[in-house]
C-alpha cells in the first residue's frame, strides 16, 4: 500500500513516520505529479493558510480535488480545514469536499492549546491520547456525515464521511497508531469494493 | 496569569507536548520578522507559518545601538489582530517578567533573544513555569540541550542576525548536526564524558543520540537573505527557517517573501529554485560577517 502525505508545510515527516512502522509506503506530495498511484492521502497539520497557498500556487488545488473525490483522504487539523466545505468567513483555498462547517481555531490562542485523553468508541473503548493545537473545531455536520468523537462538551472533534476522514487533533504526535490504522482500514475497504466490481 | 495543569473542561494546558506540538506545525515553513500590522499582512499572504513582532528587525537594532527590550505591548497587539497566524514576541535573555507580560497578551511563542540585550548574564529564563512555549537560540549542541533542560520548546541556531551574511547560520546549523551525528557513534562510556565537556544534561544527550536528531524542532537563523540561502539551511537539515531582516530591509519584500516561502518547500528541487530566485529586486545590503569586530557580534550573547 502507499499513501501520499501532502508536504507542502507542517508535520508531514511525522506521519511518514507513523505510516511507515505500520509496513506502510510514504510518499511526499509537493507537485501533482506526486499524486500518481496512490491509494491515499494524508493532508497534515500545519499553517492552514501557508498550505492553502502553496497549494494553489502550485497548481495542486484541482489535483487534490479529483484525487481525493475518488481515494481515501484524511486530514488533520489544518487538513480537517482543507477538507471542509464552509470554514466561516475566512477566505482562503480549500477543496471543500466535507460536508461539515469548521470554526479555525476555535479554542483560542497558543495558550489555550491542550491534551485530552478522548472517546473515541470506532477506536475501541480505551480513550485515545488527543493533542490539540491552535485546533479547529467542526461546528456543524450534514446529513451523510458521522461524528467519530466529541469533547465532554459536546464539540464535534472528528468525522468521517465515506472515504474521507477528518480529525481536529493530532494523531502522527502521540504515538498511538489507532487511527493510522483505522485509515488504513478504510483503504483497504475501497479497494475491495473496486475489484468486487 | 495562565498556569500549566487543567483547565475548566478537565484538559491538560501548557504540556511539552502541547509546547512542542505547535513547533512540530511550523516546520518546513519560514517565520517571518515583522514590526507593523501591514508587514505582518504581507507576511501572512506570502505563506508564512508565523511573524515574529518586533520593533525594529534586527538590522536596525544593529545601527540605532542602546538597548534593546520587549516590544510595546501596543505594537505586538496591532499585530495579533492582523493575521490568523501564529504570532510570536522576543524577551531578553533572563527577563522573565517581560516573558510573563508576553505570556498574559496571548502571543503563541516568546523567543528569547539573544537579539535583544540581555537582562541577565548567568541565567536564562525557566521556562518550564510558563504555559506559552519558548524558543531559543544555539551555536552548539551544548547551549542547544541547556536551553531545551531550561524548558525550551523549540530550537532555532543563532546565526548573526542582522547581517545578512548566511554564513554563522551556517557554521551553527552544521555545528549542532554535526555534533549529533558524532554522538549517535559513541558508547555510554563516551556519552558521559561528552555530556560533561559540552556541559549539558546526559539524559538529554542520550535522548538526542538515540533519535538522531534533536528532542525539540530546530529552525535556523540569523543571515538568511536569499531563497537559495533558506533552501541550503533546510538541505542542511532543520526544519524551517527564520528571516529577520532579509525580508523587509530587501526592495520588494512582497515577491521576496513569497520565494523564500517556496524556497523552503521546494527545497530540494533545483528547477524551482531557479524559478523563486529570479527577478526579486535588491537583497538586503548586508554586513560581511568576516570583517566584523568580535564586539558587535551578538551570537556570543546567551551561554
Amino acid at each position: 500500500m502507499k499513501i501520499g502525505v501532502l508536504a507542502l508545510q507542517g508535520a508531514f515527516l511525522e506521519h511518514e513516520k507513523v505510516l511507515r512502522s505500520l509496513g506502510v509506503t510514504a510518499v511526499e506530495v509537493r507537485l501533482p505529479e506526486h499524486l500518481h498511484d496512490l491509494d491515499g492521502l494524508i493532508i497534515p497539520g500545519g499553517e492552514s493558510t501557508t498550505i492553502g497557498k502553496l497549494a494553489v500556487d502550485y497548481g495542486l488545488l484541482e489535483p487534490l480535488r479529483q484525487f481525493a473525490t475518488a481515494y481515501p483522504t484524511w486530514g488533520t487539523c489544518a487538513g480537517l480545514i482543507f477538507l471542509a466545505k464552509d470554514i466561516g468567513i475566512d477566505r482562503q483555498p480549500v477543496l471543500g469536499l466535507m460536508d461539515i462547517h469548521v470554526n479555525r481555531n476555535a479554542f483560542g490562542r497558543q495558550v489555550d492549546s491542550f491534551e485530552v485523553d478522548l472517546a473515541v468508541p470506532a477506536l475501541g473503548d480505551v480513550p485515545f491520547p488527543a493533542l490539540f493545537i491552535r485546533a479547529p473545531v467542526i461546528t456543524a455536520v450534514e446529513p451523510g456525515v458521522t461524528v467519530l468523537s466529541r469533547l465532554a462538551d459536546g464539540r464535534i472533534v472528528a468525522a468521517q464521511q465515506g472515504h474521507l476522514l477528518a480529525t481536529a487533533f493530532h494523531p502522527e504526535l502521540t504515538g498511538d497508531p489507532r487511527f493510522h490504522r483505522y485509515f488504513l482500514k478504510m483503504i483497504e475497504k475501497v479497494e475491495n469494493l473496486r475489484t468486487s466490481d | 496569569m495562565a498556569t500549566n495543569g487543567l483547565n475548566q473542561n478537565g484538559q491538560q494546558t501548557g504540556t511539552e507536548a502541547v509546547k512542542r506540538g505547535l513547533a512540530q506545525m511550523l516546520k518546513g515553513g519560514v517565520i517571518m520578522d515583522v514590526v507593523t500590522p501591514e508587514h505582518a499582512k504581507i507576511a501572512e499572504d506570502a505563506g508564512a507559518c508565523a511573524v515574529m513582532a518586533l520593533e525594529r528587525v534586527p538590522a536596525d537594532i544593529r545601527a540605532t545601538g542602546g538597548v534593546a527590550r520587549m516590544s510595546d505591548p501596543d505594537m505586538i497587539d496591532g499585530i495579533m489582530k492582523a493575521v490568523s497566524i501564529p504570532v510570536m514576541a522576543k524577551a531578553r535573555i533572563g527577563h522573565f517578567v517581560e516573558a510573563q507580560i508576553l505570556q498574559a497578551m496571548g502571543v503563541d511563542y516568546i523567543d528569547e533573544s539573544e537579539v535583544l540585550t540581555p537582562a541577565d548574564e548567568e541565567h536564562h529564563i525557566n521556562k518550564h513555569k510558563f504555559t506559552v512555549p519558548f524558543v531559543c537560540g544555539c551555536r552548539n549542541l551544548g547551549e542547544a540541550l541547556r536551553r531545551i533542560a531550561e524548558g525550551a520548546a523549540m530550537i532555532r541556531t543563532k546565526g548573526e542576525a542582522g547581517t545578512g551574511d548566511v554564513v554563522e547560520a551556517v557554521r551553527h546549523a552544521r555545528a549542532v548536526n554535526g555534533e549529533i551525528r558524532r554522538i549517535g557513534a559513541m558508547d555510554e562510556d563516551e556519552l558521559f564524558t561528552y555530556a560533561k565537556n559540552i556541559q549539558a544534561p546526559y539524559a538529554l544527550v542520550k535522548e538526542t543520540a538515540e533519535l538522531g536528531r534533536l528532542p525539540v524542532v530546530n529552525f535556523a537563523a540569523g543571515g538568511v537573505a536569499t531563497p537559495a540561502d533558506a533552501a541550503l539551511m533546510m538541505q542542511l537539515g532543520v526544519d524551517g527557517v527564520f528571516v529577520g531582516s532579509g525580508i523587509f530591509k530587501s526592495g520588494d519584500p512582497a515577491k521576496r517573501a513569497k520565494a523564500i516561502v517556496e524556497a523552503v518547500t521546494h527545497y530540494d528541487n533545483p528547477d524551482i529554485l531557479v524559478k523563486v530566485s529570479r527577478n526579486l529586486g535588491e537583497a538586503m545590503v548586508g554586513i560581511n560577517v568576516s570583517g566584523m569586530p568580535e564586539g558587535d557580534k551578538i551570537a556570543g550573547r546567551g551561554w
